[in-house]
């Protein structure tokens, strides 16, 4: 199975614009962020997570607290992939119970990951609520997951795929929809 | 009855022989050996391309009745042997009970005679039930049948009585063969001691729980001018031994068998109990000292130890395995495969240390191809190539760590008494 | 990197980068184990089962709650109680085992090669937890993931191992696993107990302590059996313990660094000190955690992918 390119559907610019107007709307919804925490999930989550605390602090002054958080134990799919994907480890320094926590992913697809992501943070403690802010949903869920906080709704079919570029790991800022090609 | 075996390589050590001719067998004796036999009114035998061989003799072979015949019993063992190339067996006396009168050396007898395929020659104990301590009936035991006394299987731990062996068979003109073997030094070995069995963490043997045995009895072999025969033997020094003793005239002989020449310990690794055998498979040094030792005359004849299990006692913890390789099938092929192809051995020798070579250390009718003798012949295809498939031995004892391997050189024709017995792996 | 073996039979079949594989996903894993909730989802479904020919209450209940700990059905087989004990065959006991549902068997035997026997005979996953005087390959890696975790590396490092090098599998594994990462490695102990031709491993001998000693960074002390003593391998446990215990007065040849690993169970005042076994150098309590983790990133590798794909 390989993949080919068709367009750019969001570049540095309109990432940066999306990611500012999420940090808002973090601090509306919550009134504030006195209570709030960022957990990005790995790998892509992360980066985005650490962004969106900078314009939080930029615009409110408060720095968030952030996390990195692996879910590859918590996998639903586990027995039924070619190989084991590499457990990381999950990086969240501080308590996260009573806190309203904001979970960051690039992509919002089927939900499972997100689901995979809910369970890990229980067995962490007991947060107060688990928002969900997502740079792009692109529908086709399976799971009755919602997003709080998007950044784009691009409208896909199941041939296709999003990949999402980041600075910190990919050495450029950008969303790219793809063709899958070949046998899936 | 007339029987051609036309335009084969006639290879006869005894005789100094070895040349492309004819060979004429009538009422199963040889009776003439010369170029373009007329063979009117005789069925022919096209052997061109083959080596035509006095009978090969396996003097050490296990063929487990009475006693243990879900092992192996009289009539496999014998079709193990026919198909393997060998028209006579010396059948070792631990069995149950042990061959140390003369009704069990007769019903071995008899038993091989109904079977009827290849010579079955008993040998008896050395000691009154292979318990180490007492001398065996020898006489009666030789007037029975048997050709050598031995208690293989076990040394004999007490120096005094393979003194008194060696002593009283000298009367007789026989020789004691000796599983040489310091079972202190051996205790729980599971395999040759050396770099292999620590980093396999197995028990390890010494060479020289062998090499002190070999030199006792070679001591008491010197001090009562009997004849030493040494069982498997498979160390260098061993074989240094054997080579002293010899200059200094004392009366030693050896055999060694085809796995020692053409195995290593190396190859426990795979925990594979087919490969267990006492004594052990031997590190490469010890293996070429073995082939250098066959070349140099050291060596009297290859024999193979057949000794068959029940799959029971090999497909289990290695550590509980028992010992032994069956060794009837393959002792050809893989000495020509191994050894004669790849040119460490001259096939004309080859056919001395299975022929006459073991013949002579057991002063038996055989081994040769003498104008009247009986017409006991090996017939080999050097180019045929077959598989080791021990589902399809003959043998019960299906344990061989040779198993998949293929292999060059196999028995064409098994002839005894003038009779074809078998033929490319199956009976006739 | 894949982890694509079947089973786990030994360090001497691992590759360099499989190691590294192993100890890295044991990173995570010890996070799991240092959490409040130390369950994760991972390995639902999945049946494993400990069958142990030889008493090992450490070993045993370091997999068995390495399986808990990633939500695998953990069954030990108490051989005792079991039908081997009824002189039914190995072969027939694992055939058993295996129609019931088995994922992965976790094997102890006191005989060398067993596990490989096993693993030869069944479609389950197998883990050797020791065979007889020939491999512990979990032993090493939680030796090893120790190690890396206070050095910070495994690379060139020198390390002694000391004591019963003949039966040990923990040393033969030991040698393997570190040897793969460049370390300079030394086995010191009394010649009866020195295997031969051990240094065609690698490895130097030494019969001095504090000749084996001089600048290690790392000492792994054996444990000593009192039937070595009866088989008159030496003369007594006092002559031993005044020749090789590992006290302070050692260490002292040692880097000022230098780290004290024991597989346990210790028999102190016979191979180690209780000084040195409770100072601060040892890590050995540190090992049975690390133990844990590690057998948790096996179980992870070799459980948690497809079995058609690993045996394919
Ligand atoms: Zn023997």
């Amino acid at each position: 199975m390989g993949v080919r390119d068709k367009n750019t559907i969001m570049d540095e610019m309109a990432i940066k614009r999306a990611l500012t107007r999420i940090a808002h709307e973090i601090i509306e919804k919550n009134k504030g962020v006195d209570n709030v925490v960022l957990i990005g999930i790995r790998r892509r989550g992360g980066p985005l997570a650490y962004r969106l605390a900078e314009r939080i602090e930029a615009i409110e002054g408060i720095n968030v607290p952030v996390g990195i958080l692996d879910i590859t134990l918590y996998r639903d799919d586990l027995t039924t992939l070619a190989s084991q994907p590499l457990v990381h480890r999950t990086e969240v320094n501080f308590n996260i119970n009573h806190k309203t926590i904001v979970l960051v992913d690039d992509v919002l697809y089927t939900g499972r990951t997100v689901r995979a992501a809910m369970d890990a943070l229980m067995d962490l403690g007991r947060p107060k609520s688990i928002q969900l802010a997502v740079l792009v949903d692109r529908g086709h869920r399976e799971l009755p997951i919602k997003a709080d906080f998007i950044g784009k709704n691009v409208p896909t079919s199941k041939q296709e795929n999003i990949a999402v570029l980041v600075q910190e790991l990919d050495g450029d800022d950008k969303v790219i929809i793809q063709e899958i090609i070949g046998d899936s | 009855m007339r029987l051609l075996v036309k335009g084969g390589r006639v290879i006869d050590p005894d005789n100094d022989l070895d040349q492309i001719m004819d060979l004429l067998i009538e009422d199963g004796i040889i009776s003439q050996i010369g170029i373009d036999i007329d063979q009117t009114g005789a069925e022919v035998i096209d052997a061109r391309n083959m080596l035509v061989c006095p009978g090969f003799i396996d003097m050490h072979v296990h063929l487990r009745e009475p006693g243990f015949e879900y092992k192996e019993d009289i009539v496999t063992g014998t079709r193990a042997a026919a198909v393997g190339g060998f028209t006579a067996v010396c059948c070792m006396p631990n069995t149950q009970p042990v061959v140390d009168s003369a009704p069990v050396v007769r019903f071995i007898r008899e038993k091989a005679e109904k079977a009827g395929l290849v010579r079955v020659y008993p040998i008896g104990t050395i000691s009154k039930g292979q318990a180490g301590q007492e001398l065996s009936e020898v006489a009666d035991l030789l007037a029975a049948g048997c050709v050598a006394i031995s208690d293989d299987g076990k040394p004999v731990v007490k120096a005094n009585v393979m003194r008194n062996a060696l002593e009283y068979t000298k009367m007789f003109g026989i020789p004691v063969l000796s599983h040489c073997e310091d079972m202190e030094l051996s205790q729980d070995g599971q395999m040759h001691e050396g770099y292999f069995s620590t980093i396999y963490g197995l028990k390890g043997i010494p060479a020289a729980a062998e090499e002190l045995m070999v030199a006792r009895d070679i001591r008491l072999a010197e001090l009562t001018g009997g004849h030493i025969h040494i069982c498997h033997l498979s160390t260098k020094d061993s074989l240094e031994l054997v080579r002293q003793a010899r200059a200094r005239g004392v009366n030693v002989s050896c055999e060694v068998t085809p796995h020692h020449l053409t195995l290593s310990d190396e190859i426990l690794g795979d925990y594979d109990s087919d490969a267990k055998v006492n004594p052990p498979l031997r590190s490469a040094e010890h293996i070429q000292a073995l082939i250098e030792a066959l070349q140099d005359g050291t060596i009297d004849c290859i024999a193979t130890d057949h000794a068959p299990h029940h799959r029971e006692a090999k497909d289990c913890e290695f550590q509980l395995a028992a010992m032994g390789i069956s060794g009837l099938e393959t002792a050809v092929a893989v000495i020509m495969d191994r050894l004669v192809q790849e040119g460490q051995l001259d096939v004309y020798d080859m056919v001395r240390l299975f022929s006459c070579g073991p013949a002579d250390i057991l002063g038996l009718d055989g081994g040769t191809l003498n104008i009247g003798a009986r017409a006991d012949l090996t017939i080999i295809d050097p180019a045929a190539v077959r598989k080791v498939e021990p589902e399809k031995f003959q043998s019960k004892g299906k344990n061989t760590p040779f198993k998949g391997q293929i292999l060059t050189g196999w028995p064409y024709i098994t002839i005894v008494n003038g009779k074809i017995v078998a033929r490319e792996g199956s009976i006739v | 990197m894949k982890f694509n073996r079947k089973d786990l039979l030994g360090m001497r079949e691992l590759s360099r980068e499989e190691i590294q594989l192993i100890l890295d996903t044991a990173i995570p894993m010890k996070d799991v184990i240092k959490r409040d909730i130390k369950k994760v989802p991972t390995l639902r479904g999945k049946a494993m089962v400990t069958v142990f020919y030889e008493n090992s209450t450490r070993t045993r209940t370091s997999f068995e709650i390495a399986g808990k700990y990633l939500s695998a059905d953990t069954v030990n087989l108490a051989i005792s109680s079991s039908s081997v004990q009824k002189g039914e065959s190995l072969r027939d006991t694992i055939k058993t085992i295996e129609v019931m549902g088995f994922d992965l068997m976790v094997m102890r035997h006191s005989m060398s090669g067993t596990p490989q026997y096993v693993a030869r005979n069944t479609s389950m996953s197998v883990i050797n937890a020791g065979d007889g005087q020939h491999e512990h390959p979990t032993q090493a890696l939680l030796d090893m993931y120790s190690i890396r975790e206070s050095k910070g590396t495994l690379e060139g490092l020198k390390v002694a191992i000391v004591g019963d090098i003949l039966h040990s599998r923990v040393a033969r594994s030991n040698i393997y696993g570190l040897s793969k990462f460049g370390c300079e490695i030394r086995v010191v102990g009394p010649s009866t107990l020195i295997p031969p031709e051990v240094e065609r491993m690698g490895v130097k001998a030494y019969y001095s302590m504090e000749q084996a000693l001089r600048d290690v960074d790392v000492i792994n002390v054996l444990r000593i059996q009192r039937e070595r003593q009866e088989a008159g391998l030496f003369p007594s446990l006092d002559e031993y313990a005044n020749m090789y215990m590992l006290s302070n007065r050692h260490l002292k040849y040692a880097k000022e660094d230098v780290l004290v690993l024991h597989p346990g169970p210790m028999n102190r005042g016979v191979e180690i000190s209780s000084e040195v076994a409770e100072g601060s150098h040892s890590v050995i309590n540190e090992q049975v955690t690390n133990g844990v983790a590690v057998r948790m990133a096996l179980l992870f590798l070799m459980m948690g992918g497809s079995k058609d794909e690993i045996a394919g």
